[in-house]
């Protein structure tokens, strides 16, 4: 009897599937062309697929230098978020303290607060006040600790049961050794989570380093990609082969992470966090 | 659920309990953080207002030079500018054709993904996929869809749009619509299937009893039952729209063709980083955030308002 609304569905889904993953498909295929195809029988080629785009992008962005500078972003977020978010999050779920009911109050505001709104005065402060611009620290400094994780964080230890902290305190375990030995070895799950979650972030985040690097050295691949096609490209021989070969290098990293640990990506673990 | 506490521990709380609280040391460990919030969004945030009141301008490092307050004059300057008044005509657009198309995409999907027993890992890392994907890659993409001799266009022929997608007027900020609601709805799908694992299966049960077909439940069980999900998603799809910056920046090359697909964000970068007029640029930052909030206000009222 439910047969044939099931049909239906599972053609829909995997019509909507085929439809959302063919800009990938058609990036991959796009970045191993010689000359761009843009008729239908040329996004399903044969043959003449060549590497050839890889080495053109990497002659006018320096790929690997790029790659570097988006991990170093990347990775201070993630350090900064995993060392200052895990304890504060545990400071707001587990301890009571003077001020903890602020600092949650704020938490919530910032959420509230969108970040156009603090682009300019950023701006003016890390660059033009503490000279920061082209520089690992004021790439990272915005964004070094993820408010998202932090209630993620909060969110895991508020779920640990009572008893777990109750028995460490009677066996004499400072707090400090509470979150070390008990709790964090039982949200580790949770943490590769937030570390997912916080790396799609500054991997993908063009806007504000895009701000402030101005040295091409200095650059992550999402900044010198977007400086390539809205400057140089013209001049390319195959301009849209070496976009595109550049837009694989930016994304297989995240791609690849994101199906690597998919099931880390539970929705409700996500979800809790994004509501608080 | 979790154990209530016990009578030893309360004990422990009124005996131990001083000015600083049962464990001080839960300052220390929140600290850093505190102090993060203070530096990159408190201190920002009144900076930020502060100089949409004042004559602020980039002076020479170490230069001491003054910052008259001159009232709502950037404020004036802001709401008169014509190309300010366009991207906010712009994002309109945007939003009229985003949030409907989010919303209601990623309810029917999550609603079909729910039920999915076959394949169901592949279906949803097709859908979320563009979103773990950097803005900048996927605009590489789209581009090369979307310009004049793109597939797009090989696919329509004759009815393909002249000037083509991206240097069209009218055509210029759907697209960038369509493109965000691509790239954004793997996002709001997981939203939406988080929330129909708390939609109690009864009430399901009791539909099916009085004779209700999938549709009729659809509309009378799943939807008032994530109605709360829906006014976040709905908010949350008005922030993105709000901060629409790298869109119009790539993939219309700038806000084109005429301004029609500028985004406040994107006059912003021009006037206040490009143009060296800060106060000017945070004006517009704080009317974008007032027109936000005050279009997140209304939406709330309409989604959950009525029988809350």
């Amino acid at each position: 009897m439910r047969r044939w609304p099931n049909v239906v569905r599972y053609f829909l889904l995997f019509l909507g599937a085929l439809i959302f993953l063919f800009p990938f498909y058609y990036m991959l295929i796009g970045s191993l062309q010689s000359e761009p195809d843009t008729s239908v029988s040329g996004a399903f080629p044969t043959s003449g697929l060549t590497l050839d785009n890889y080495k053109d992008i990497n002659s006018r962005v320096d790929l690997l230098g790029s790659l570097v500078n988006s991990g170093i972003f990347t990775g201070g977020v993630l350090l900064g978020t995993v060392v200052f978010g895990t304890v504060a999050g545990y400071a707001l779920a587990r301890l009571q303290w003077r001020g903890r009911g602020v600092l949650f109050a704020l938490v919530l505001l910032v959420q509230v607060i969108p970040f156009q709104l603090l682009l300019i005065p950023l701006y003016v402060l890390i660059v033009r006040g503490y000279g920061l611009a082209d520089n690992y620290l004021g790439m990272i400094l915005p964004f070094a600790i993820n408010t998202t994780a932090v209630f993620v964080f909060r969110q895991f230890f508020l779920q640990l049961p009572d008893d777990l902290f109750a028995a460490a305190r009677l066996d004499g375990a400072g707090e400090v050794r509470i979150l070390w030995s008990v709790a964090l070895p039982l949200v580790r799950p949770a943490l590769l989570t937030a570390v997912l979650l916080t790396f799609i972030g500054p991997w993908n985040e063009f806007l504000w380093p895009f701000l402030v690097t101005k040295d091409a050295d200095m650059q992550p691949l999402a900044v010198s990609l977007a400086n390539y096609i809205s400057n140089v490209s013209s001049r390319a021989a195959n301009p849209f082969g070496a976009i595109l070969a550049g837009a694989c290098v930016l994304a297989a990293p995240a791609v690849a992470l994101f199906i690597a640990f998919q099931r880390q990506f539970i929705s409700s673990d996500i979800s809790s966090g994004v509501k608080g | 659920m979790t154990a209530a506490p016990t009578v030893a521990g309360g004990a422990k709380r009124n005996r131990a309990a001083g000015f600083l609280g049962r464990h001080p040391v839960g300052m220390i460990l929140a600290a850093p953080y505190a102090v993060y919030l203070a530096v990159i969004f408190a201190y920002p945030f009144g900076f930020s207002v502060w100089m949409s009141f004042h004559d602020y301008f980039f002076a020479a490092p170490g230069a001491i030079v003054d910052h008259p307050f001159v009232g709502l004059d950037n404020y004036k300057a802001a709401v008169t500018d014509p190309a300010v008044r366009q991207a906010f005509k712009n994002i309109l657009i945007f939003l009229v054709i985003n949030v409907p198309l989010t919303t209601a995409l990623a309810l029917v999907l999550a609603v079909a993904l729910n039920r999915v027993v076959h394949a169901r890992t592949f279906l949803r890392v097709s859908f979320y996929v563009p979103y773990v994907t950097a803005s900048v890659a996927v605009v590489g993409v789209w581009l090369f869809l979307f310009n004049s001799g793109g597939l797009v266009n090989s696919i329509l022929g004759p009815l393909a749009p002249d000037p083509s997608w991206l240097v069209n007027e009218g055509w210029a900020m759907p697209v960038i619509a369509f493109f965000v609601t691509w790239k954004q709805l793997g996002f709001f799908i997981l939203l939406y299937l988080a929330a129909l694992q708390n939609v109690p299966k009864e009430l399901y049960e009791s539909a099916s009893v009085d004779g209700a077909n999938g549709w009729n439940k659809f509309w009378s069980v799943t939807v008032p039952a994530v109605r709360s999900s829906t006014a976040l998603v709905v908010i949350l799809a008005l922030i993105t729209g709000a901060n629409l910056f790298t869109e119009p920046y790539l993939l219309t090359g700038g806000g084109g063709p005429n301004g029609s697909s500028a985004s406040p964000v994107l006059i912003m970068y021009q006037r206040g980083i490009q143009q060296g007029e800060p106060d000017f640029a945070a004006a517009l930052g704080v009317l974008l955030v007032l027109a936000t909030l005050v279009v997140a206000y209304i939406n709330r009222r309409f989604i959950e308002g009525r029988d809350s």
